[in-house]
């Protein structure tokens, strides 16, 4: 199970403490002294790595959904392909990846991205579909442009869908940049792998693991409150 | 464990290449892929569904479902591979551990949506026509419920079955042992095997899509 060959060897079992030594469940000396170099970089770098995969699969999508929802006979392929996208494994399509962009952030971005369309995609259209007609019928008749309704009626409307699946896209991205550490050292991916791979350094898993969820959580509470905000009306 | 092989369209001819002179082997870590995607799906759906089905029923328990459902989601894969392989220790239950937990909130929360959805009325009626609750939710509200009870016991086994890959990191064995090792199979056999994932995930996925539309109760013509 090599998976990290020559990666820097965390903890030190011959000269670190004796909770390291044990393989301690919680090792806080360890934590303080490898938080600056292991665990905070590794969480920036995710919630970088995180929120440009879901920016720019949101971009694609947009433009997908809009197609799909103007041109109804779109709509099917596209959905199909998204779901086939979704079937790949993780671990395959990275690997995949490698020999067209190389070791590189573009082919985790790539992978990533690709996986948060589907999420992105349907919840698009579907709030889109889900706009009464009767809303549509009173832009008309106020004499809006097709540009103008969807800017100011159906855009609108859609939000809580939209916002609905960038919580779902958030937090599976962050999920599965986890694994992104399996082609580039970065992400919270990373010290897991280096703590697999050496002796399965318990402290080590449950602090980036927990740092990992910890992560997700707080992105999905935080997209809830947008949520909110960006609807006063579907308050009560 | 990475090598950057040359890629070539080529390679999808050499995946079905391995695909065809690795039929024995693939075969086996389909076998495994299986075994352990069904014992995770089977334990989520003997702990998710009965819960999931009573809470719908009594219509309570919508803080359960809904933190369930975003805390299930929150749980990237591989930090719980890596947590049941640090509790359990290597071998079939750690990753059988992890995947049953991830299998549980679409399961879990489909059920309960499903079930608490269904039209007040009619329920009321059956309670009306003197049926006991049991009777209520196993004649009336799972039949009505069933095509969205169905619809997250897809989603999940779709899930499963693509994320027991990662269970090869761990020793879980299945597919994702081939698609790990690079270094021995060549891209055309990471392809290969992923290949299979996807396939075994779809035809899963139109198995259970099949048995949503055959039990699903027929649309009352005109409404």
């Amino acid at each position: 199970m090599n998976v990290l060959a020559g990666g820097p060897v965390i903890p030190n079992f011959g000269s670190g403490s004796s909770c390291e030594r044990s393989n301690g469940w919680w090792c806080t000396d360890w934590l303080s002294a490898h938080w600056g170099d292991t665990l905070q970089p590794a969480l920036v770098q995710h919630v970088e790595l995180s929120l440009i995969a879901v920016g720019i699969g949101f971009a694609i999508s947009l433009l997908l959904a809009l197609a799909g929802y103007r041109f109804r006979l779109l709509d099917p392929p596209i959905g199909v392909a998204a779901d086939f996208l979704y079937t790949i494994p993780s671990l395959a399509l990275f690997q995949l990846l490698v020999p067209l962009t190389g070791l590189t952030v573009t082919t985790v971005e790539i992978a990533l991205v690709s996986y948060t369309l589907l999420i992105l995609y349907r919840n698009l259209v579907a709030g889109l579909r889900a706009v009464p007609e009767d809303a549509l019928e009173a832009a008309r008749g106020m004499g809006l442009t097709r540009g103008q309704t969807f800017v100011r009626v159906e855009l609108p409307l859609a939000v809580p869908a939209i916002v609905a699946g960038l919580r779902i896209a958030f937090v599976s991205t962050i999920s599965i940049a986890t694994v992104a550490a399996f082609v580039i050292p970065q992400g919270l991916g990373r010290p897991i792998f280096v703590a697999l791979d050496q002796g399965l350094f318990k402290t080590e898993i449950l602090a980036a693991g927990g740092l990992a969820i910890v992560l997700a959580l707080v992105a999905d509470g935080l997209l809830a409150l947008a949520q909110r905000a960006l609807t006063p009306w579907s308050r009560a | 464990m990475i090598v950057a092989d040359q890629f070539s369209p080529g390679t999808f001819v050499d995946a079905f290449r391995f695909i065809g002179d690795h039929g024995h082997l693939l075969l086996e870590k389909t076998g495994e892929h299986l075994e352990l995607s069904l014992a995770s799906l089977g334990i989520a759906l003997l702990l998710a569904l009965p819960l999931g089905l009573w809470l719908g029923h009594r219509r309570r328990g919508l803080f359960v479902a809904l933190g369930v459902s975003s805390l299930g989601r929150a749980l990237p894969s591989l930090v719980l591979i890596a947590f049941g392989l640090t509790v359990l220790g290597v071998g079939f239950w750690n990753n059988t551990a992890a995947l049953t937990i991830l299998a549980i909130p679409s399961i879990l929360t489909n059920a309960y949506f499903g079930i608490a959805g269904v039209d007040r009325d009619v329920v009321e009626a059956a309670r009306g026509m003197g049926l006991s609750e049991r009777q209520i939710l196993l004649r009336v509200e799972l039949p009505l419920g069933l095509p969205l009870v169905l619809a997250g016991i897809r989603i999940a086994a779709i899930f499963v079955i693509a994320t027991a890959t990662i269970a090869a990191i761990a020793g879980g064995g299945g597919l994702g042992e081939i698609i790990v090792n690079q270094a021995s199979y060549g891209l055309g056999g990471v392809v290969g095997a992923s290949f299979c994932v996807s396939a075994l995930a779809l035809l899963v996925a139109l198995l259970l899509g099949v048995v949503t539309r055959v039990a699903s109760p027929s649309q009352p013509s005109g409404a």
